[in-house]
């Protein structure tokens, strides 16, 4: 080391690059003032943006009112009436729900939460999901419900599917126990459905009275936000990939009973779908029988989802290689198997970054259900500002609302973002 | 069989808890099977139907629905309002969502007919009529000429205005918006000159919807009234039995009020020696079976409600404020037209 | 064993349950026949109650009298006219949004999206955050809170602000601006507006031949501007120069004469550009960092600028990645213009809305509603795959 210092070349001092190439000076250089046209455009940029911060930190801190009793006294100053969402916060988190008992909303929202927040981490993705959301769905319909009511119908369909699903999946792969196990469910599920239609078994149920029942009509607020949101796309999900491998099979009636559904409920607005839901449906179910107002528009929004759901999965079968369908193939796997457990598996983690994208869309879409009259955040926030005694604040709530949006939203595109990369770390070259 | 089947699969899509599908036969047997009457009502109209912060309502309309559970059930209280926009509302009741509307509907024919409902009765006689700010100096409709009009969509009052313009040649520009607080906001905030609804709307939205800093002098109501509306509760075609109640339930007050019988007294009129009160109070029975319900009907009713001019009073009258004056919704014997056939 | 599948599958006849063709058309039927199933019920109970509340059918409601009066039209349109008529303003009316609405987001959207590519740090992050804010905050409280801004902020036509010299007039019934008063040149002048545009392309065409023939550049983006605009003033003088204009005066409650953009226009239109550019800025932005670096710094290299190497380079190139994605935005542009509902501007969806509650006839106007967007919607989908199929890759 020392020897080389010594001979060769005259040792020059190292020097550290020029002053302004590094730290903030050249940071800013670089970035900010690298040429005329540039230092004029950040000079303006600047002006406008201090004039914006200074103008919105008058109006919203230093002008503001905490604290008033009505809408006018809030007025007096220049300034943002904040007094207002204190006033009102309650109403448009939770909307008519009886005020006494808003702990519920709350506590299903937390749940909800809890569950979604559950589901992001990758860890849970295997039977614990199935787990999280059972447990998450019964604590926030309980909630909101207060009582709820299990008709004997529903758990036979239940086995008659898990029966058949499993019957069809794990054929040639489960030990006799397991496939017997499915036959018993799929064999109850199927005489005892028969039983019902045939009126051979009465109408019981599982009844859980926790709580004073409140109606869907009387939700409001976030909680509605959502569910819809949520349910809306879970329920959509299933039936969005039905319709996907609908239209990739090669049956021709099939395939185009799916392209025509696809096509024509993504070639109409939501709007004319949620009126749909709200004036025709009614129609169309027998005399005298009557479906909830919020099941309708949940109806219509899964009719929606499942549409683009199916497009987005499309687009993941489509990334598959032939390969994976002929070795498929190869194994002797039948048409569900080499599905479920070979295309779907491969083609849903590819989709998983574009579905969060569709979930924050729907997220954002759920607001339409203000037009045929359902509760949901907006329609609530937008309620606070009817109040005669608080009128004339319309842009302290809805920036009030627009920043429980964004919180959402935002927080949601960041997951997508990091999951887009963290699933492709093993395609990564 | 088939349909069954499929009944039963939808019904089982439709998720435990909410409320499902219900299969009614006859309408009053689905109401007595279900202990209450489902009463579709406005979205908040003070003194025709408004709740308050208990979710408790109250209004002239409500009252309509108190009467008619006070005659099926004996109390008044075994109501459940469903609040319906003027869009949905037929709908509601079309698809028996609601056993009956009650909620400043308009009596026409095409509604009679066409849409398939009757209407038992008109518990008060309206008009269109408009409301500008009085600053704008305005005295009478006919000098409206070019004035941008605020008007909620799916009512006759749209139709109604524009005919109106046209007969008199004048001009007017619609701003159009479905939700009513949206419409009253776009007009109290001066995007519309004038705001155009049914009078006793235009009452109760002077008296209880006028934002903060404008109170409700600084807005006037023209004289012009420029359409019949004679509004009353709706039920769908196919139950008569119901509609007479309806209709009876809304005759009993006003009988009630025309021979003197309310609230306080009703007690006392109970001994009354005059065969028309003694008919009419259940007293000489056969009128309650005639109609299908308990002799004491109108006892109930007028206790539990008053009768209509209590009801008048108390929710749109001087006694409230709204305060509109009695005018066409006088008993007949006082010059209104509110006349009702005898209970005999 | 598989050796012997093979074998059963070549020379002797499966059994017919086994046979994949057999199996795929009994599955079909099974599904379709469910699929009939599930209509006929619904039709039938459809049916059913219609006949039971008497409820009319068919569309000869579309011929009577529709009454009821439209605030903003952009045909003549009166009570007296048809329902057919009154749903044709709304269909207009949606058209006219939608086609001002996409033209100027995709002005807004690729400016955002080359900004956030900006070597300007500052520029990059407002651009950055412009698009956060926008796109993750629903459209529909946009709309309100603009329509709200609009209907509150600005004073009553008596007190409206006064531009130009009182010619122009904002106030909370629009702005109203003067515009010449129809003449038969008008007519004309449009004709001319084409021959303009044609010209151009011409020109376009023939300037491209020419320089990649010879090399030697024609600003024929500059000239094209000058001969659209150029044709029909030309026509216009030809024609006499009528200078006849119709200004806007305050007359009695509003003002008469120009025209006037409503501020429920203006808010749905406002609304839907902002919202929406924020989905085109991310997709311009994507569409050019889909190309390889190697593209930029080519064009570096020989010497182009910025702008040219925008112009010239990548933005060709990132088109054919940004017109498929950019056709859903345009789809999305007109669906969502059905929120003018919200905001009392009188589109499609309202005006079938007030037809539904005079008539009582829901299944034949949500028919109409469907058949309208669909075809637009099918309408756009066709000419952006034609304009796809124009400016794909031409492989020599």
């Amino acid at each position: 080391m020392t020897d080389l210092a010594q001979s060769g070349d005259a040792p020059r001092p190292k020097m550290s690059p020029p002053a302004d190439q590094t730290g903030i000076v050249g940071w800013l250089k670089r970035n900010l003032f690298s040429s005329w046209g540039n230092s004029l455009t950040t000079i303006v940029l600047i002006a406008c943006v201090v004039w914006i911060i200074d103008w919105f930190i008058d109006w919203g801190l230093v002008n503001a009112t905490f604290v008033a009793a009505n809408g006018p006294e809030c007025g007096k100053n220049a300034g943002a009436c904040w007094a207002l969402i204190g006033e009102k916060y309650r109403y448009i988190f939770f909307g008519s729900f009886p005020y006494e008992q808003h702990w519920r909303p709350l506590f299903a929202c937390i749940a909800m939460l809890a569950m979604l927040l559950a589901s992001a981490d990758r860890r849970m993705w295997n039977w614990r999901l199935l787990v999280i959301w059972s447990v998450g769905s019964f604590v926030t319909f309980l909630l909101m419900f207060g009582e709820l009511r299990f008709p004997l119908t529903i758990f036979l369909i239940v086995g008659l599917v898990v029966g058949g699903v499993g019957m069809g999946l794990r054929a040639g792969i489960a030990s006799p126990r397991e496939m017997l196990t499915y036959r018993v469910l799929a064999i109850v599920g199927g005489v005892g459905l028969a039983g019902r239609i045939a009126g051979v078994i009465p109408a019981w149920g599982l009844e859980i009275n926790a709580f004073s029942y409140v109606e869907t009509g009387l939700w409001g607020g976030l909680p509605v936000t959502m569910i819809l949101a949520t349910y809306g796309l879970v329920f959509a999900f299933p039936y969005g990939i039905l319709l996907a491998l609908g239209r990739r099979s090669n049956l021709p009636l099939i395939k185009g009973l799916c392209v025509g559904f696809i096509e024509l409920i993504r070639g109409v607005p939501l709007i004319s779908l949620l009126i749909m839901a709200s004036v025709m449906l009614p129609l169309f179910l027998p005399t005298g029988s009557n479906i909830d107002k919020f099941l309708r528009a949940l109806v219509a929004v899964i009719f929606f989802a499942g549409a683009y759901i199916a497009e987005i999965i499309r687009g993941g079968l489509q990334s598959l290689p032939k390969g994976q369908f002929e070795a498929a193939d190869a194994m002797g796997l039948n048409y569900v198997q080499s599905t479920t457990l070979i295309v779907l598996p491969q083609a849903l983690r590819v989709v998983i970054p574009p579905l969060i994208n569709t979930f924050i869309g729907f997220f954002k879409d759920t607001s339409l259900v203000l037009i045929i009259g359902i509760f949901d955040f907006l329609n609530t926030a937008n309620q606070a500002l009817v109040d005669p005694n608080w009128a004339g604040f319309p842009g302290e709530v809805y920036l009030f609302a627009a920043a429980i949006y964004f919180i959402f939203c935002y927080s949601m595109s960041r997951y997508s973002k990091y999951l887009e990369i963290e699933l492709n770390k093993g395609t990564r070259r | 069989m088939i349909k069954n089947a499929i009944a039963v699969g939808v019904a089982a899509a439709s998720i435990a808890g909410f409320s499902g599908i219900a299969h009614a036969g006859k309408d009053l047997d689905a109401i007595k099977a279900r202990g209450s009457l489902i009463c579709g009502v406005g979205t908040g109209t003070a003194g025709f139907g408004l709740a308050d912060s208990q979710g408790k309502w109250t209004g002239l309309d409500v009252d309509v629905c108190r009467a008619v559970a006070a005659a099926i059930f004996g109390d008044s209280e075994k109501v459940k309002y469903v609040p319906t926009t003027a869009q949905q509302r037929f709908t509601a009741l079309q698809s028996g969502e609601v056993d009956m509307l009650s909620r400043t509907t308009t009596y026409t024919l095409t509604r009679d007919t066409a849409l398939g409902f009757d209407f038992p009765g008109i518990n008060y006689y309206d008009g269109q009529g408009f409301m500008v700010n009085k600053k704008l100096g305005v005295k009478s409709a006919k000098e409206l000429n070019g004035a941008t009009i605020c008007v909620s969509p799916g009512t006759t009052t749209e139709l109604n205005l524009a005919d109106y313009f046209r007969a008199n040649k004048l001009s007017f520009k619609p701003v159009v918006i479905e939700k009513a607080d949206e419409i009253r906001a776009a007009f109290f905030s001066g995007r519309c000159d004038v705001y155009t609804t049914d009078a006793s709307s235009l009452y109760s939205v002077r008296a209880a919807n006028v934002p903060a800093p404008q109170k409700a002098d600084d807005f006037i109501i023209l004289p012009e009234i420029i359409s019949k509306e004679p509004l009353g509760p709706v039920v769908r075609h196919g139950d008569n039995q119901l509609a007479d109640i309806v209709r009876w339930a809304h005759f009993a007050m006003l009988e009630a009020e025309e021979y003197g019988i309310n609230s306080k007294n009703v007690d006392q009129m109970l001994k009354s020696e005059d065969p028309v009160i003694k008919r009419i109070l259940g007293v000489t029975p056969g009128m309650g079976k005639a109609l299908g319900v308990d002799e004491k009907w109108v006892v109930n009713i007028v206790k539990q409600v008053g009768n209509y001019g209590e009801s008048f009073e108390r929710n749109v009258g001087m006694g409230s404020v709204l305060k509109i004056e009695r005018g066409l919704n006088k008993l007949w014997t006082k010059g209104g037209l509110q006349y009702a056939p005898p209970i005999r | 064993m598989a050796v012997e599948a093979v074998r059963a599958t070549s020379d002797t006849k499966v059994a017919p349950w086994n046979d994949p063709v057999i199996r795929g058309w009994v599955f079909q039927i099974v599904v379709v026949g469910l699929v009939a199933a599930l209509a006929w019920y619904l039709v039938s109970n459809t049916l059913e109650n219609l006949a039971r509340q008497k409820i009319a059918t068919g569309f000869d409601f579309l011929g009577r009298e529709a009454g009821f009066a439209i605030g903003d039209t952009m045909i003549a349109y009166s009570p007296a006219d048809t329902y057919a008529r009154a749903i044709w303003v709304g269909i207009l009316n949606t058209l006219r949004v939608a086609v001002i609405g996409i033209i100027l987001t995709t002005f807004l959207g690729t400016i955002i999206g080359i900004g956030r590519l900006s070597p300007n740090w500052l520029l990059a992050r407002i651009c950055a955050i412009y698009v956060e804010i926008f796109r993750n905050v629903p459209l529909l409280l946009w709309l309100f809170l603009i329509y709200k801004l609009v209907s509150e902020a600005f004073p009553g036509p008596r007190q409206a602000i006064r531009m130009m010299g009182d010619t122009v007039f904002l106030s909370n019934r629009g702005l109203y601006f003067p515009v010449p008063i129809a003449a038969p040149i008008h007519k004309w002048m449009g004709v001319g507006l084409i021959v303009g545009i044609v010209g151009a392309w011409a020109l376009h065409r023939w300037a491209t031949a020419r320089q990649a023939r010879t090399g030697e550049p024609f600003p024929s983006i500059l000239a094209g501007f000058g001969i659209v605009l150029a044709a029909p003033f030309l026509v216009w003088l030809l024609g006499g120069a009528p200078s006849a204009m119709s200004w806007p005066a305050l007359k009695g409650f509003n003002f008469e004469g120009g025209t006037v953009i409503q501020p429920e226009f203006a808010a749905l239109l406002l609304g839907l550009v902002l919202y929406t550019s924020a989905f085109v800025a991310e997709i311009v932005r994507s569409g050019i960092l889909a190309l390889h670096k190697g593209q930029s710094e080519a064009a570096a290299a020989i010497g182009l600028s910025r702008g040219q190497s925008m112009r010239l380079v990548l933005l060709p190139q990132a088109l054919r990645v940004i017109v498929p994605p950019m056709t859903s935005t345009y789809l999305n542009i007109t669906k969502n213009s059905s929120l003018a509902i919200a905001i009392g501007y009188p589109d499609l969806v309202a005006s079938i809305n007030v037809t539904i509650n005079q008539t009582g006839q829901a299944i034949e106007n949500i028919l109409i509603i469907m058949a309208a967007y669909l075809t637009v919607s099918l309408s756009i989908s066709a000419f952006m795959n034609w304009y796809n199929k124009q400016i794909a890759l031409k492989e020599r």
